[in-house]
């Protein structure tokens, strides 16, 4: 299915990496012309581009993306657009983010990068403080609706405390901003446009384990998925699975094992965190009567609480069983005990079982 | 004679010294020679805001082999340790300190244990001069029990509680403002100790570092704060990312002091003078100018934003352990084989402990759960259905 085929070394079964997959049963109307495979640092670097080229008030900036960044994600953008546009700032988010509010402010699109979602916190407070509330608090005089803040997020196998964790729960708390988590090259490319042109502030996480290993056919024209849209990518009937981001794939892993076992699983990618497609879930909990929620973050006070919330609130009668989280644990993201601390695939397929069998 | 006396010493504490990296102790000189030498510095300091201390440097042919040996040891560690992460035996992240060993060095040789230091994720020189063992390193690096934060930290995160070295800090700049916390206990204590919190070029340009100077201003707490300025913040140089690259000024109302970082003696000369002056007058800024060998890390080759020709002109005229080779050899104090000796011991000793640290153990899986929290608060882990494989945490 889709993401099996996008993604080959994560899961280490040799399949090939491209997907020649024809379209899903999904809601997006993303045109298969003049297609190139790509990988997601790629996809992104081409949104970019496209946004710098259609928007002459749209300015990257960030730690080291002059050279193409730590990612590679903004190769090219300073050549092409000269260094008044895409320019390195010296190591300060708290100042990146607020010099990014100030320049949305006076109607540009700016575009900044935290070079880990690990080092976001020195910016929370204008995050939350300042870009989440300047529309609300001015009566709508003014707006930082040109701000989009993009971070690579989640674990990568050896990242150690600092350069693995998942913050969307923290961001997902605050109205006024955006939080959208992209699953694939495909996806990451349309939403990083639909993001920078949307007029509310963004904050966007890239799962960087998939920057080099997930490979897709990535239309190369200028195109937009849309946001506060769920996405079901696999169809089913027994359990809804609900998820984002890189943990998608090992969510896909165990609904073809569960499949073995007679367990029909439909998995919905949510895209947007902040504001989500209640709708979408609830259809599908309607149809199913069983969820499970999925996140790498810490499972207390994870975004899967506030889905299992919601649900509960909209489908209380119709669930068979109760809301399953399979989550990190609740503790720091560990050093040498990552394999025990991630969500893996087997705890999945557990859940699924445990929740189907209740 | 000096030098008849310096082999059979060197012979008899060489012995002393076979038994495996957990005994040696980087404070035993080779030489007991305390014979006082004064050197001058390469270069005069530079101050801002206060008299600059002397260029001439009171020494002795102890401390001189104790810095070679010392320096030579760190050295030869960090080698190790790149070879040990490109055999993936060091996995995450790994942040090497060869070039700028002088620093660490300088610096115990000013101070003692009761004094504080703090710094930043290029911590395993540090942590070796402030008594740490070459097995902890080690054992550390490759996630072990027998790390200095039992396997749970990693090269970012040393730390050695009876020696007030407080750590090995992930996130830039994060060490600076609670150096200053650890300096305002200090006045509390009132114990004429000092606390040293070390941040790099980089992290000068944080907001939090002036926070924490301002503060320390205000309270007159004996704050050293030090920048080792290697010139590149990662990838960046320094003139790219400060509108004023001369740190030491930086504090503005708070005196400062540029100092060669890459001169070990300098080193000791400013660190003793910024004791006296922070104990008497509150905080100081000292900047050290030194560099670093490799890249920023091991993930980092070093070489797409400096040219190999200043790395290696750095490494040619400047390097410190040269440097210290270069006074010993010229005053005397030991002759080259004496010193090559030294080099052999102590790769020695290097090999030693990587294979001692080898066979220590990953931390038990129980650990993932322990110290999340004070011991005995109870928090409970669940399965996926809630029911089974309940877990009550430490």
């Amino acid at each position: 299915m889709a993401l099996r085929n996008i993604i080959g070394k994560r899961i280490g079964n040799g399949i090939g990496l491209v997907g020649r997959r024809s379209l899903s049963t999904a809601t997006c109307d993303v045109e298969n012309r003049n297609s190139k495979s790509m990988n997601l640092y790629s996809a992104i670097n081409q949104a970019l581009h496209l946004a710098l080229e259609t928007d002459p008030r749209a300015f990257v900036f960030g730690e080291d993306v002059s050279f193409g960044g730590v990612f590679r994600c903004t190769t090219g953008l300073a050549d092409r657009f000269g260094k008044a546009r895409v320019f390195n700032t010296p190591l300060c988010e708290q100042g990146i983010v607020g010099f990014g509010i100030g320049l949305a402010a006076m109607g540009n699109r700016a575009i900044a990068e935290i070079q880990f979602a690990d080092y976001i916190y020195p910016a929370f407070d204008q995050i939350v403080n300042e870009a989440a509330k300047f529309r609300y608090r001015s009566g709508n005089q003014f707006n930082c609706g040109g701000l989009t803040i993009r971070a690579p997020y989640g674990a990568v196998g050896h990242g150690g405390h600092y350069h693995s964790q998942s913050p969307e729960a923290f961001f997902c708390h605050v109205p006024g901003i955006k939080v959208v988590i992209p699953r694939s090259p495909r996806q990451a490319k349309g939403l990083l446009l639909s993001c920078i042109r949307d007029p509310n502030p963004v904050v966007f996480f890239e799962p960087k384990w998939l920057y080099r290993l997930a490979v897709e056919e990535v239309p190369e024209h200028d195109y937009m998925l849309p946001l506060s849209e769920a996405e079901v990518i696999r169809q089913g009937s027994d359990i809804t699975l609900v998820g984002w981001g890189a943990q998608l794939t090992i969510m896909e892993q165990a609904c073809i094992e569960a499949e073995k076992d007679g367990i029909s699983c439909e998995l919905i990618d949510l895209k947007t965190l902040m504001p989500w497609d209640k709708e979408t879930v609830e259809a599908s909990v309607r149809k199913t009567g069983r969820v499970l929620i999925s996140h790498e973050a810490p499972v207390t006070g994870g975004f899967g609480a506030e889905i299992s919330a919601s649900i509960v609130e909209r489908c209380f009668l119709r669930l068979e069983a109760p809301v399953a989280r399979v989550c990190g644990l609740d503790t720091p993201f560990p050093l040498v005990f990552e394999p025990f601390y991630m969500p893996s695939k087997n705890k999945v397929l557990d859940a699924i079982k445990a929740t189907v069998d209740y | 004679m000096a030098l008849s006396y310096l082999r059979s010493s060197s012979s008899r504490s060489a012995n002393l010294l076979r038994p495996l990296s957990s005994a040696a102790s980087l404070r035993r000189p080779i030489s007991t020679d305390t014979t006082p030498i004064t050197i001058e510095t390469s270069v005069p300091f530079t101050s801002h805001q206060c008299e600059a201390p002397s260029r001439s440097v009171e020494t002795n042919p102890s401390e001189l082999l104790t810095f070679f040996r010392d320096m030579a040891l760190m050295r030869r560690m960090e080698i190790a340790a790149d070879s040990l992460y490109k055999a993936k035996l060091i996995r995450g992240f790994c942040h090497l300190y060869d070039g700028q060993e002088a620093v660490a060095v300088g610096m115990e040789a000013a101070i003692t244990k009761k004094d504080c230091i703090i710094t930043a994720y290029r911590d395993h020189c540090t942590f070796v001069g402030r008594g740490g063992t070459l097995l902890e390193v080690f054992a550390e690096l490759m996630g072990r029990q027998a790390g200095c934060s039992k396997g749970k930290g990693g090269s970012m995160h040393f730390y050695k509680k009876d020696s007030n070295f407080y750590g090995g800090h992930g996130i830039v700049g994060a060490q600076v403002p609670l150096g200053c916390g650890l300096a305002f206990a200090q006045k509390y204590s009132k114990d004429e100790s000092v606390t040293f919190a070390l941040y790099g070029d980089g992290a000068a340009n944080q907001g939090q570092l002036f926070e924490a100077l301002n503060i320390s201003a205000l309270w007159d707490l004996p704050a050293i704060l030090v920048c080792e300025n290697n010139h590149y913040g990662m990838g960046t140089a320094e003139w790219r990312a400060a509108k004023s690259p001369a740190y030491y000024k930086r504090g503005d109302y708070v005196p400062g002091l540029k100092v060669d970082g890459m001169d070990a003696l300098a080193v000791k000369q400013a660190c003793k003078f910024a004791k006296e002056h922070a104990l008497k007058n509150g905080p100081i800024i000292l900047e050290m100018d030194t560099y670093r060998y490799h890249g920023h890390s091991m993930s980092d080759p070093g070489s797409t934003y400096r040219t190999r020709d200043e790395i290696s002109g750095v490494r040619q005229e400047r390097d410190p352990i040269e440097r210290v080779r270069k006074l010993i050899l010229s005053h005397d104090l030991a002759t080259e084989k004496e010193l090559k000796d030294i080099e052999k011991e102590v790769r020695k000793e290097v090999d030693d402990a990587i294979a001692q640290a080898k066979e220590s153990p990953m931390p038990e899986p129980s650990e993932l759960f322990s110290n999340v929290y004070a011991k005995g608060l109870g928090a409970e882990s669940f399965g996926a259905d809630r029911k089974e494989l309940r877990a009550t945490l430490a």
